[in-house]
């Protein structure tokens, strides 16, 4: 009797830890959401992708379609080649769509938007974006605004 | 001069010598990992006087550690209009650090000096001797289900704080203080990974459990058999078991998260 009380009570605790588990991968971490079912790759090349990271988002019209997988630079063309992993139940993306780099509120995470094209050609996996545009980056923006301003005053 | 220089040398040497004891001893218990699998039933004892009777001041100390974070996040973030990042930082504090090194710290507390003070005493009235008589050998017998079982039980009690410190964040942040609920789990969501944040968690808890069981075991077993014996094995316990997590979770945490 006393045996059994502790391998019950054992058992509960053990099965509690894997319960927490479970509640730390589903509902606190983004192990759910982290899954593209059935993904097709496709690619893209940026001058600047800014702070982008592997794993951000790939949205389209604001809804999440996607994930970056890899992200490395081209030795040929110096420019930043991104490779997206894209649900597969967004296959009719049309193969002239554009891609750029936004920031989710003024400095919070980048992730890749992809404006649909007008073409009835889908994208397959493996194809690449023509049309890109690279991350807006705030420095470079300030520095230009102090440089024009101070121009304007010399005028 | 030459005598501080002397017990310079004979402290290190004595530590050095301890380390060495303490590794030989985890060999020797893994050796006899096959017998006490047959008896697993000490296991299972020990697993519920180490790790379930921890439980209540793990529940209890996560509970309050989550809404004290919550609390101190939330006077911080509101000032620039960012408490919507409370279920982040609630979540990413606990997963990464607080949820292993407290369990870790409390384990030690809690457990590891008892350990060291049941494993002490049985030496010092040579009831260790005594089965050794009966060519029966306490390191399968007495000890590996001791430290089988605090392997087990830190990280099951590492997550079992992280999950109750981020309930008691919740509480306090959505019910008390008006976070949007739906926000504080989203934010959460997007920030916290996996494998990143959650499975390195679990890692560290793991390392501790190991580092915290070895040394409450080996002090034990290492004891003078003496009142004073035992009374100086169980504080190095506490102290030396709570010093290694600290530092081993900074050297953890700088190698797993740069």
């Amino acid at each position: 009797m006393q045996r059994q009380l502790i391998e019950v009570i054992v058992g509960l605790f053990v099965i509690a830890g894997v319960v927490a588990l479970l509640f730390l991968s589903l509902k606190v971490s983004n192990l759910n959401s982290a899954i593209v079912t059935d993904p097709y790759q496709v690619s893209a090349r940026f001058d600047n992708i800014g702070s982008l990271k592997v794993r951000a988002p790939v949205s389209m019209a604001g809804v999440k379609i996607g994930r970056v997988k890899e992200i490395k630079l081209d030795s040929d063309s110096y420019q930043a080649q991104v490779v997206m992993e894209i649900s597969g139940e967004y296959t009719k993306l049309p193969v002239d769509s554009s891609a750029s780099i936004n920031t989710q509120g003024l400095l919070g995470e980048q992730f890749v938007s992809l404006e649909p094209g007008g073409q009835q050609k889908f994208l397959i996996n493996g194809d690449r974006l023509r049309l890109t545009q690279s991350a807006v980056v705030l420095e470079n923006l300030i520095g230009q605004l102090l440089f024009s301003n101070s121009q304007g005053a010399k005028e | 001069m030459i005598s501080l220089l002397r017990s310079t040398g004979a402290l290190s040497l004595s530590v050095f010598a301890a380390t060495g004891r303490a590794c030989i001893l985890l060999i020797q218990m893994l050796f006899t990992l096959p017998l006490a699998i047959r008896r697993y039933e000490l296991l299972l004892e020990q697993l519920y006087r180490v790790g379930v009777l921890t439980l209540p001041i793990i529940i209890v100390a996560a509970l309050f550690v989550g809404m004290v974070l919550a609390l101190q996040g939330y006077n911080t973030l509101v000032d620039f209009g960012a408490e919507s990042s409370l279920g982040l930082l609630v979540a990413l504090s606990l997963t990464r650090e607080l949820g292993p090194v407290l369990a870790g710290l409390l384990f030690a507390g809690r457990a590891g000096a008892a350990l060291t003070a049941e494993i002490g005493l049985m030496k010092a009235t040579e009831q260790l001797a005594g089965m050794e008589m009966m060519a029966v050998d306490p390191l399968w017998r007495v000890l590996l289900p001791r430290f089988l079982a605090g392997v087990i039980s830190v990280p099951l009690l590492a997550v079992l704080f992280t999950a109750v410190g981020i309930l008691g964040g919740y509480l306090l942040g959505v019910d008390v203080l008006g976070v949007d609920q739906g926000v504080f789990w989203s934010a959460m969501q997007q920030g916290v990974d996996f494998h990143q944040d959650v499975m390195n968690g679990l890692l560290k808890s793991l390392v501790f459990g190991v580092l915290i069981s070895l040394i409450a075991v080996f002090m034990g077993y290492d004891a003078s058999p003496t009142p004073a014996g035992v009374s100086t094995a169980t504080t190095l316990t506490v102290v030396l078991s709570s010093l290694v997590v600290l530092a081993m979770d900074f050297s953890l945490t700088s190698m797993m998260f740069q």
